[in-house]
């Protein structure tokens, strides 16, 4: 009966911590992975404008080039002011300056990519026609023909 | 002078996990995983001498959507011309591009053959002609490509379930989807902006 005894002190097994490392590791590298630093600064004040059930997400990132439209964020009101502007990569930009902007991005994808481009229009909701009008004509210019109205989709759908 | 062997003492690894762990944690806080979203559309080519194309389609074949700088919404088609509210469009749009009725008004029913189908009769030449003023305000215009949108993927789910018994979203992206986007396919047709002449 000695065998089923218990031998009253019974010492916890103490836990084998040495793979630990390796299992943070693991995470580590999946959120390395994923992770995009942002890149850009934005430096005007965009709240895209929010829809329901048509909203789809953008699959690659990779083909995906930004615009952002919208009136300048406070600090840089004294020397822009506060009528809409555009946004290209760090700098505010004219519509004229699309091109180039279309151009640039175009070089930097891979071949079989460039036809796949898609321009990632962010406009905040408060502007007027006119200048997203004006963008677009001069993406069609550019021959940018794929394009997003950036929207988030509504809580309720 | 040394005994030749000498023991490597082995290194404390202890602090490895703190210190992935602090990294981790980095790369938790900077990670921003949400992915980009909004409404895909296609811009038109752009002809650098199109002259002013006559407009040849038959006038029950369009239907005008303007959004003026008051930010009204005025539909003019076969069976409707006034002022509408936004709530409204989506139900117009669908009866436009449908027309279910075939209401001599609305856009004419036509056999239409699509590829890896057949032939279905469907509004073929339909066109959504959107306007829009210089001062009109971006949310309403985005507001009114939702709506229309919405109108074209309704219609689509309705005649997906009633041809393939299913909703658009479960039939096969390759072969089912596309006839079905055939169908009702996207004839909304921005206006070159005019009164301000082809930009430069």
């Amino acid at each position: 009966m000695s065998k089923f005894r218990s031998n009253g002190k019974r010492e916890m097994p103490e836990l084998n911590t040495s793979s630990l490392p390796d299992l943070i590791f693991t995470v580590l590298f999946f959120f390395m992975m994923v992770t995009s630093m942002r890149d850009v600064e934005v430096k005007v004040q965009v709240k895209t404008p929010t829809g329901g059930s048509e909203i789809e997400k953008l699959e690659r990132k990779s083909l995906v080039s930004h615009i952002y439209i919208g009136p300048p964020s406070k600090q840089y009101r004294a020397i822009y002011g506060a009528a809409p502007r555009i946004q290209l990569n760090e700098y505010f930009a004219e519509p004229e300056a699309i091109r180039e902007f279309v151009i640039s991005e175009r070089e930097s994808m891979y071949e079989k990519d460039k036809p796949l481009m898609k321009m990632s229009l962010k406009i905040d909701q408060g502007v007027q026609m006119g200048i997203v009008t004006d963008v677009k004509q001069e993406l069609r210019k550019a021959r940018a023909l794929n394009i997003v109205y950036s929207a988030g989709k509504d809580k309720k759908d | 002078m040394g005994k030749g062997k000498r023991k490597v003492p082995g290194l404390n690894q202890s602090s490895t996990a703190d210190i992935s762990f602090i990294l981790l944690i980095f790369f938790l806080v900077t990670t921003s995983m949400d992915t980009d979203s909004g409404l895909s559309r296609r811009l038109p080519e752009w002809d650098p001498d199109a002259v002013e194309q006559e407009m040849k389609i038959k006038e029950r074949n369009v239907m005008t959507v303007q959004v003026n700088k008051n930010n009204e919404i005025f539909v003019k088609n076969g069976v409707i011309n006034r002022v509408i509210d936004i709530a409204e469009l989506k139900d117009i749009a669908k009866e436009f591009i449908a027309n279910p009725d075939d209401n001599p008004n609305l856009p004419i029913k036509e056999d239409y053959d699509i590829e890896g189908y057949g032939v279905v009769v469907t509004t073929v030449k339909h066109v959504i002609s959107l306007q829009t003023d210089r001062t009109t305000n971006y949310e309403i215009y985005f507001q009114v490509q939702h709506e229309l949108s919405k109108a074209y993927s309704e219609l689509r789910d309705a005649w997906a379930r009633k041809t393939f018994g299913k909703h658009y979203a479960d039939c096969d992206e390759k072969t089912e989807q596309p006839v079905v986007r055939g169908v009702f396919s996207n004839k909304i047709s921005e206006a070159e902006p005019k009164q301000y002449g082809t930009a430069q």
